[in-house]
């Protein structure tokens, strides 16, 4: 038996080290400040699908929607061991809330063709929503298994797996092919291999490739038709797809696809003034706790 | 930013840019010819650089945010021995998981083997940091020598058979050299290896002590293969398999390195397998073994002082008294400033002497497969073998010594807090303390680099670096090391002019000592001139270092007996 599995993941600021300079004046994410990162569960997702290549064979592509720059994640997946990836980066897909990324996403599985697997993270970093595989596996049609903490066995179009639930967990028999969004806790993702990094270093895209020549007419250049027919040879590719690459109605991609419209962003400053003596007493904690209830700090 | 312990250590990436590896890379590359054949290999200097780099920068991450969390628990767990087998602590296991597969566990083996083909420079940067994260897993990373070993001397049979399990991490190694009655002189190695004169097998019965990951998979075992013989001509290298008639009877219970299990071995019938020719074993081979595993052992040394300078600095800046920091008292920061001079003054010795070792092999290797080598190439492959020789040692002494040092002071800058085991401090001050012991005592390496020291070999060296154009400030430092490196020169003089043993090895420490001194005065001046900002690290150095110089050749110079003479007497009071 060998599975194709279709990882998706996302590049994300590193929320989990936050600078002096992670917040712009009016609120928002600096992203500029903040490092670039493979998002830690989508990580775990692809730990799964090596993994699962390793038990049963077969193949793992990355899948990433992003700037140009996201290839940087795409590479990683290479160091650790996928054997192919694709970015699809086009400005009309930026300011995609979950609906039009997952709408994009769709799309992409769909050019990619038939796989036994997709994964995903179960969220990202930056967004905490937990939507986009859900709505992907909708998107696709597909049965899909939540919170995944691990796979019990894959076979004759058959999936077992064990999903967390509230206060447990259940075990969970499916049809493939299927989606799954991975959990942190699920495994411990490998570190990069140092001898595929010295040789999916050189892997790039087709405006990585354009831009180190200068940036000429890509389509004009003969050469660099030469040299991209070289890197596919040595499975140095990585694919990049467009709005115009996919079969889609091009008004879901992007802002234009986003029904999410924010409302209001408000900055909140903490200021050194807001201390309180709070009574070491019984009675002290409970109102404390009661304020905090209030508050909606606890619930 | 997750602790990345190479982008977080200005200082190695210094020395990756400076080291200046154009030879040894293109040597080790075939004139870049491997690109041909394998889609790892660099295709020009820049990219081997590139790729270098990238490799490190990962390591670090893998040493910064994987091993280093883990290595409290390791110290703590430490391994154990159960049922006649090793256990290794929990964290010990994944680590070593996460290095095979980040596939570094062949880092210099060549890539037909399945082996990064990394040079020692490199190997030994990370040797550095995987130390400062955990030292007690260098010891285990470490024993990629081993593969080493058989990839220089093995036969090409043994390479093909053994070479992939090492780099794929299917097979860890240990040397076992060692005895109860053979510590520092390895000339008196009992282990019998029998040649059977029908089937030619060899077998080995004996005892080894002290044997680092004695429970690995694949050994490597100095035994005396010529009946009758008593000295380091009758003993042979073996390379042989763990199997029942190999006993682990024991692990010992250690100071420090808790994740290292020490092993006490037993062999039964043992068959074994000839590596290289007989009678080499400890003449080439081990001397070859153990001067890799010197650069590894001092590369260990400076991690752990960088982890333990590291926390001292943390702990000065915060840590409050009478008001403030205690890094504003004098006598704290005079502490931390000597402990980032010495780190630095190592790690410039290290990379120097890594470069030697890296030429000699290069070339090496290169001449042993040329059916006629130039009268001048093989001077040079002379020249660069003595030279690392001698820097090897010398480096070996330094670190490991300076380690100490600074681990001790990083408890003192903690105080009571340091003597604490929540704190890593007394860790790192147990962990250092093995390593001016093994691979050779520091008494011991000055027994192997004295004799360089009295031929001068290192003068050459110290020539190039004294005529660079050092100007202003860095002009009247040199001077300072010219005349460190006169006294240096005038009391070698005394002592050979003595020509007195007792004399010649009560002096040879000191001799050593300045040699050591005085060539790092250069090499921070050479620092200083690529990099403005070191200026007044080799200030310091010249300083606060090198003074004592002038107290070595104080006592050098003085004809004083009265040791030699007394010594009995005093420890008989």
């Amino acid at each position: 038996m060998s599975l194709s599995i279709l990882v998706f993941a996302k590049q994300v600021p590193d929320t989990a080290n936050i600078t002096g300079q992670a917040m712009k004046e009016d609120g928002t994410v600096n992203r500029a400040a903040l490092p670039a990162i493979f998002n830690p569960e989508d990580l775990n997702a692809l730990e799964l699908a090596l993994e699962l290549r390793e038990r049963y064979g077969g193949k793992v592509a990355v899948c990433t929607m992003g700037p140009p720059a996201a290839a940087n994640i795409l590479r990683r997946a290479l160091y650790m061991g996928a054997d192919e990836t694709i970015l699809l980066t086009d400005r009309r897909f930026a300011g995609a809330d979950t609906l039009a990324t997952s709408y994009a996403l769709a799309c992409a599985a769909r050019k990619y063709g038939s796989c036994d697997l997709i994964l995903c993270g179960r969220q990202a970093i930056d967004g905490d929503t937990a939507q986009v595989g859900p709505q992907l596996a909708e998107k696709l049609d597909l049965p899909q298994i939540t919170y995944v903490e691990s796979v019990e066995w894959v076979r004759k179009g058959r999936i077992r797996a064990k999903a967390q639930i509230d206060g447990g967990y259940e075990i969970i028999e499916a049809p493939t092919p299927i989606l799954l969004t991975v959990l942190a806790s699920s495994n411990a993702p490998r570190p990069v291999g140092a001898k595929r990094l010295m040789q999916y270093k050189k892997a790039v895209t087709r405006s990585e490739l354009s831009a180190r020549h200068g940036g000429r007419d890509y389509e004009d250049a003969n050469l660099l038709a030469a040299e991209e027919e070289g890197l596919r040879a040595r499975g140095l590719w990585i694919y990049e797809w467009g709005v115009d690459d996919l079969e889609a109605d091009a008004r879901h991609f992007g802002l234009a696809g986003s029904p999410t419209k924010v409302k209001q962003i408000e900055s909140v400053v903490l200021t050194g003034s807001g201390t309180k003596d709070v009574p070491p007493t019984d009675e002290g904690i409970r109102d404390l706790v009661h304020e905090l209830i209030e508050d909606h700090i606890l619930s | 930013m997750a602790d990345n312990f190479y982008l977080d250590n200005a200082d190695i990436r210094f020395h990756l840019n400076h080291v200046g590896l154009d030879d040894v890379t293109r040597m080790r590359e075939d004139d870049y010819r491997q690109a041909k054949e394998f889609p790892d290999a660099p295709a020009d200097f820049g990219d081997a650089v590139d790729s270098y780099d990238k490799v490190l920068e990962m390591v670090g991450e893998i040493c910064g945010s994987m091993i280093a969390p883990r290595a409290a628990e390791v110290d703590e767990e430490g391994a154990h021995f159960e049922a006649g087998k090793v256990r290794y602590a929990a964290g010990t296991v994944q680590n070593l998981r996460d290095l095979t597969q980040a596939q570094l566990m062949g880092v210099m083996l060549p890539r037909r083997y399945g082996g990064l083909n990394c040079p020692v420079t490199i190997y030994t940067m990370m040797t550095e940091m995987v130390s400062r994260a955990d030292a007690s897993l260098q010891n285990l990373f470490g024993l990629q020598d081993i593969a080493e070993t058989i990839s220089r001397f093995g036969d090409e049979d043994q390479k093909a058979r053994y070479l992939p399990r090492f780099a794929n991490g299917e097979a860890d190694g240990a040397m076992a050299l060692t005895e109860p009655e053979a510590g520092s002189d390895l000339q008196a190695v009992q282990l019998k290896a029998r040649q059977d004169p029908d089937t030619g097998q060899w077998v080995l019965n004996g005892m080894k002590r002290f044997i680092t990951n004695g429970c690995a998979k694949v050994l490597l075992v100095l035994a005396r293969s010529e009946e009758g013989t008593r000295d380091g001509r009758g003993l042979s290298m073996f390379v042989c398999e763990r199997c029942p008639d190999l006993v682990v009877r024991r692990i010992e219970n250690k100071l420090g390195i808790h994740g290292s299990p020490t092993c006490e071995l037993q062999f039964n019938n043992v068959p074994a397998e000839l590596v290289g020719q007989r009678r080499r074993g400890l003449t080439r081979y081990v001397m070859s073994l153990m001067n890799g595993a010197r650069v590894a052992i001092s590369a260990q040394a400076l991690g752990i002082a960088e982890a333990a300078y590291r926390v001292g600095c943390k702990y000065a800046r915060e840590r409050e008294q009478f008001g403030k920091p205690i890094l504003k008292f004098p006598a704290v920061y005079e502490m931390l400033v000597r402990n980032k001079v010495g780190i630095l003054a190592a790690r410039s010795l290290l990379y120097e002497t890594t470069k030697h070792v890296d030429l000699r092999d290069c070339l090496d290797e290169h001449n042993r497969h040329r059916d006629e080598v130039p009268t001048e190439d093989i001077q040079r492959e002379k020249a660069f073998t003595r030279m690392a020789a001698e820097l090897t040692p010398l480096a070996k002494a330094f670190c490991t010594e300076l380690a100490n040092e600074v681990s001790y002071d990083t408890i003192q800058v903690h105080g009571g807090t340091g003597y604490m085991r929540d704190f890593p401090a007394e860790r790192f001050y147990r962990d250092a303390r093995i390593t001016n012991i093994y691979e050779g005592t520091t008494q011991l390496q000055y027994v192997a680099a004295i004799g360089g020291v009295v031929q001068r070999l290192l003068e050459p060296l110290m020539n190039q670096l004294s005529v660079l154009p050092f100007e202003g400030k860095l002009r009247r430092l040199a001077s300072a090391v010219d005349m460190a490196r006169e006294k240096l020169q005038r009391a070698v003089r005394v002592v050979e002019q003595k020509n007195d043993t007792d004399y010649f090895d009560l002096m040879a420490r000191r001799l050593c000592r300045m040699e050591t001194l005085v060539l790092i005065g250069y090499l921070l001046l050479r620092d200083a001139l690529r990099d403005k900002a070191r200026e007044c690290v080799a200030e310091r150095f010249v300083i606060d270092w090198l003074p004592e110089v002038n107290e070595h050749y104080e006592v050098v110079d003085s004809n004083d007996y009265s040791l030699i003479d007394t010594h009995e007497q005093i420890l008989a009071l």
